[in-house]
């Protein structure tokens, strides 16, 4: 430090010297932490994300070293090609289907934040369906739905003979998968608004219990305001998770018998028949329509997010 | 009246909560019920049947010999402990920039994982695999750890909420006494962390037990099988075989149930914590 200052005529330029580079290096310091997170997710996320663009304009197989440039024809068939847009309406099955789970779960979450006996066996129960493996969850309904299985037998049990076939009926497949998926996440919805409504101030319950409010009118005017953000927030990741459902008709049916969703079909589009190019404009078409839904949700209910803790 | 209504109400309220553990549980008992009879019993019992014998375990043998469910425990385990050990010091490392320290972009960098959480992962792989073949992990446990490992936002938020309770005094303390920022996130913020890797830990480990797609598309290696893909994998050789594919289900939900018993205040903490995007 000194004999750097020495040989140095001007007095401002070795005080600069050093704080220069300990801003050099304090700039670089959150980087450098962050530069393992951020290039991974660059490599599998943001560059997936830039080629999924580049390929949408392409005819591109998979394979081939060449990627033709076909400008929007992808896009084009999408929208002209009803066996491609058509099973976005196989979403609308799931869609019904998160509003009776949401329901379903409000229901049992306001039960359940009072006094009730066996409350944590109950939550258990209710809850660990969500955690099971998706597989599993498939084989279990495969199990159920066949014919002379559970269902029809429980039916049978009920004096309901010849039931239809749950899922070898094209008109009833998708809401045989659809109550399957509202089986397997009710019980993450349930836990969540479970948390909200613990979270109300006790003393709210108390000024209602004063004021004579009888447990319809609790619930109308405490619990109800009180989970408004986390059902709104659940309304929308049901929305999104309905527009990109995957696992459940993918394990039980590969996609069958009408039960397609706009997810496998880009998947199979890409792996199965390999055009890579109409699979990515699929994707992102999708991709599209999920972020405009989170985009509307962040913009209209600006504040739903973090309430939750 | 009054009495009368509020009992009716109380009724109505348990006979709802039995029907729904009934719908929760029933699905499951039945498959349990199968993977414990015989070929044969199976054949001439209906669903709702007990087993004859309650500690037939034939076919779980079938199931985790014949059906190389082994196999898949152990891919399974070998992902599991790679890929959360990176995730933890990834999420943690990501996690302690963005909260320990003010810089340009730094608004960038959040809504860049932001944003990634928000895509669905089954969509990307059309490209990602394009990827992940160029980087020669096709066919490899690489192929799975890598993309446990890099693309988990869920852990960064668990870590960036529990990180904001950790006193910035304790880093400036150790900062007076000439500690390196390295330092500070090795020896204090990482150990500090402890129960928020714990929970992290937790809710990522069930997402990789139960993924299904990826190790599926990256790994059709029988040998790479993991536990969901083994378990696919009895659709084509059991598909007659119902008593085999209730016990493979059955062997894999074990292991969940067990653990969501023990650890259920974590579970529940980091859902509700990793639902906050």
């Amino acid at each position: 430090m000194i004999a750097d200052k020495a040989p140095d005529p001007k007095p401002t330029k070795p005080r600069r010297g050093p704080t220069t580079r300990r801003r050099v290096v304090q700039a670089i310091t959150p980087w450098a932490f962050l530069a393992l997170p951020l290039g991974l997710l660059i490599l599998l996320t943001y560059l997936p994300a830039f080629n999924l663009i580049r390929y949408s304009f392409t005819d591109w197989d998979g394979i081939d070293p060449e990627q033709n440039w076909v400008g929007l024809a992808n896009y084009r068939r999408m929208a002209t090609d009803p066996t491609l847009y058509r099973v976005l309406l196989v979403s609308l099955f799931y869609l019904v289907g998160a509003v009776a789970q949401i329901a379903i779960a409000l229901y049992f979450a306001t039960i359940l934040s009072f006094k009730v006996f066996a409350k944590n066996l109950f939550k258990g129960i209710l809850f660990f369906p969500y955690l099971i493996n998706g597989v599993a969850v498939g084989y279990v309904f495969l199990y159920l739905f066949r014919k002379d299985g559970t269902l029809d037998t429980t039916l049978a049990f009920f004096g309901l003979q010849d039931p239809p076939l749950w899922l070898g009926d094209p008109k009833l497949i998708n809401a045989s998968l659809a109550g399957t998926s509202v089986w397997r996440f009710t019980g993450m919805n349930f836990v969540l608004f479970l948390g909200a409504i613990q979270s109300i101030p006790g003393d709210l319950y108390e000024a209602a219990e004063l004021d004579g409010a009888n447990s319809w009118r609790r619930f109308w005017h405490i619990i109800l305001p009180g989970v408004r953000r986390v059902v709104t927030l659940s309304f929308i990741l049901a929305i999104s998770g309905a527009l990109a459902v995957f696992e459940i008709p993918y394990v039980m049916t590969g996609g069958g018998n009408g039960s397609k969703t706009f997810a496998i079909q880009a998947v199979e589009m890409a792996f199965v028949h390999r055009k890579v190019g109409l699979a990515s404009a699929m994707a992102l078409v999708l991709l599209g329509m999920v972020l405009a839904v989170t985009w509307i949700q962040r913009r209209f209910f600006p504040d739903e997010r973090a309430e939750l803790t | 009246m009054k009495p009368i209504l509020r009992l009716s109400a109380k009724a109505a309220k348990y006979v709802s909560l039995l029907v729904a553990a009934v719908v929760c549980v029933g699905p499951l008992t039945v498959v349990l019920f199968a993977s414990l009879k015989t070929k044969q019993e199976y054949a001439t019992t209906g669903p709702l049947d007990p087993p004859a014998d309650w500690l037939n375990f034939a076919n779980f043998g079938t199931a985790f010999t014949n059906g190389q469910m082994m196999r898949g425990f152990v891919n399974t385990a070998i992902i599991l402990a790679v890929s959360l050990t990176g995730a933890i010091f990834v999420g943690t490392l990501a996690a302690y920039a963005l909260d320990r320290f003010a810089f340009k972009g730094k608004k960038l960098v959040y809504g860049a994982f932001l944003l990634a959480s928000l895509i669905p992962s089954v969509l990307m792989q059309v490209a990602t695999f394009h990827i992940i073949y160029g980087l020669g992990l096709f066919n490899t446990r690489g192929a799975a750890i890598v993309l446990f490992m890099g693309t988990d936002v869920i852990a960064i938020y668990i870590f960036l909420q529990f990180m904001a309770s950790i006193p910035i005094s304790l880093d400036e303390a150790a900062m007076i006494d000439g500690a390196s920022r390295w330092t500070i996130y090795w020896r204090i913020v990482l150990p500090l962390l402890r129960p928020a890797i714990a929970t992290a830990v937790i809710i990522k480990g069930i997402a990789i037990y139960n993924e299904f797609y990826i190790p599926f598309l990256y790994m059709p290696s029988r040998d790479l099988g993991v536990i969901s893909t083994s378990l696919y994998r009895f659709k084509g050789p059991y598909g007659a075989q119902w008593e085999v594919i209730a016990a493979g289900t059955i062997l894999v939900i074990l292991p969940t149930l067990v653990l969501f018993l023990f650890l259920q205040r974590h579970i529940y903490r980091g859902l509700v914590a990793g639902a906050v995007k």
